[in-house]
């Protein structure tokens, strides 16, 4: 299967490291104390932050710190074929995995014997979902006021025909050759999430660390973007209320 | 790597005033690298360099930089003037809902009236509103509340609005200003828990437009002018007969 042309165009058009066009919007849910919606491509995720709230079984309840508990769970529609709803052992994985990143970023220590809970939905998926997963999370995390280090952008990296490419998309995650999904923060350059399905060698590893963090970087730019304007529009509430219809229409 | 919690909650109070920069911030936003700022409420310090920690509104004071935030969860502090609800009752104390992470406890010995033990529910029962303040927290976040002090009470009639915990000091103005202006104008009475909580109480249309005029003030927290664009509105609506009035708006 050719998943590359001989010009270096992949499957639906893109460059080998050239990213999906990324959508992110943040405080979408009303009732959530904090909320984010990405678009990756085809994948659309949809994340809500509750807390800290009081942790429940109590059992579970730190006394120095709160616990970051996330759920990750695709939608039965997410998928072509139905999914059959509820956790299964890729999901419980992915959602311990994306706990454990998102607790290293929030300040646990400020809020002992709480939990903060993180809903991450997959309305539809095309492979890179747990990458959006915690891209969508940390926003909805800064969104709900809950003091951080940083954002936490996420990306897949993967080997296709031989040549490392850029967040892959669904048919070059499943004839791929490796698929290497990271998440970290841009500044520090600290990886917080890396998984790896395939095989690389160190050369091709090494590339795609590079390009990972690259587009890393680009996608913690949309996440500033994405709060930046959340809270510059509730700021200017008032006047630019005429304008909104006429861009829909344009 | 530590995050730096507020002194006291109250240096944030007056933000009005010091309109010199409202940049927004993000967290991992850079603050401060010369070292010649200390790291304040909602920061951290990494390397030597402070970092915002929240998404709030950068503020410099006597030297400290703070974020002021704009959304999270009332964390209480020892002080605070509290509104809670009453979700359980034991037999020598009352368990508070203050809004915020952790259940408050009111011991029998920290009401101003003499209650026998197994009595507890005879003076205040499961979904009653009171007034209280904060009388410890400890390292675990373990809290207590108090009513033994001028003006707690139980609340009796009135109703109870929740806003952000962070907009309280808006609410409130510069020296009571903002809420003090309301109460006049609309003729209720009213009381503002550090948090969200408040209480109003008073004729049912003066208490409608107390809550949109208290609502306005939480869209528009950030913005200029609001006193003023608070009390035009009121001034629209509270003057004459004010049952038509509200209809306009």
């Amino acid at each position: 299967m050719k998943l590359i042309s001989d010009d270096g165009i992949r499957y639906d058009g893109r460059k080998v490291d050239e990213l999906r066009p990324i959508r992110i919007e943040a405080g979408v849910l009303k009732r959530a104390d904090g909320s984010a919606y990405v678009e990756f491509g085809k994948n659309k995720v949809l994340a809500a932050v509750y807390g800290p709230r009081e942790c429940h079984p109590r059992h579970m309840q730190n006394p120095a710190k709160a616990i970051v508990q996330c759920k990750y769970n695709m939608i039965a529609f997410s998928v072509g074929d139905r999914k059959r709803p509820g956790p299964d052992r890729r999901s419980v994985e992915i959602s311990k995995i994306i706990s454990e990143a998102l607790d290293y970023v929030v300040f646990t220590e400020n809020f002992p014997r709480t939990s903060i809970d993180v809903y991450i939905e997959v309305l539809q998926a095309n492979a890179g979902t747990r990458c959006a997963g915690p891209t969508a999370a940390s926003v909805a995390l800064a969104d709900a006021g809950i003091p951080m280090k940083d954002l936490v952008p996420s990306v897949a990296v993967g080997k296709v025909n031989d040549q490392v490419v850029l967040d892959l998309q669904k048919e070059e995650d499943n004839y791929g050759q490796a698929d290497l999904p990271i998440a970290m923060i841009p500044r520090t350059g600290e990886i917080l999430l890396m998984q790896m399905d395939g095989h690389m060698t160190r050369a091709e590893f090494d590339r795609a660390i590079e390009l990972g963090v690259g587009a890393c970087k680009r996608i913690y730019d949309i996440q500033k973007d994405a709060l930046a304007r959340r809270y510059t529009v509730e700021k200017t509430e008032e006047e630019p209320a005429e304008e909104a219809p006429s861009e829909q229409e344009g | 790597m530590q995050f730096q919690k507020g002194k006291k909650r109250s240096e944030n109070m007056n933000k009005e005033g010091q309109g010199s920069s409202r940049e927004i911030v993000l967290p991992g936003d850079l603050l401060e690298s010369g070292g010649r700022m200390k790291a304040g409420a909602g920061t951290y310090v990494q390397d030597g360099k402070v970092y915002a920690a929240q998404v709030g509104i950068k503020s410099v004071k006597s030297n400290f930089v703070n974020v002021i935030p704009l959304g999270g969860r009332y964390i209480p502090t020892p002080g605070d003037s509290v509104i809670g609800k009453v979700v359980d009752i034991g037999p020598s104390n009352w368990l508070v809902d203050i809004n915020s992470p952790y259940p408050a406890p009111l011991h029998v010995n920290e009401v101003p009236w003499r209650v026998d033990f197994g009595d507890t529910a005879r003076f205040m029962n499961v979904g009653d509103t009171l007034l209280a303040k904060v009388l410890m927290v400890d390292e675990t976040k373990r809290v207590q509340v108090t009513m033994k002090e001028q003006g707690l009470r139980k609340l009796q009639g009135g109703q109870i609005v929740e806003i952000s915990y962070s907009k309280v000091p808006r609410v409130i103005g510069k020296g009571g200003s903002m809420i003090q202006m309301i109460k006049n104008m609309t003729n209720t009475r009213i009381f503002v828990g550090q948090n969200g909580r408040i209480w109003l109480d008073g004729e049912i249309e003066n208490i409608v437009f107390a809550i949109r005029a208290i609502r306005m003030i939480e869209e528009n927290a950030q913005t200029m002018r609001l006193t003023e664009r608070v009390k035009e509105y009121l001034e629209s609506v509270c003057k004459p007969a004010p049952a038509e009035d509200a209809e306009s708006r």
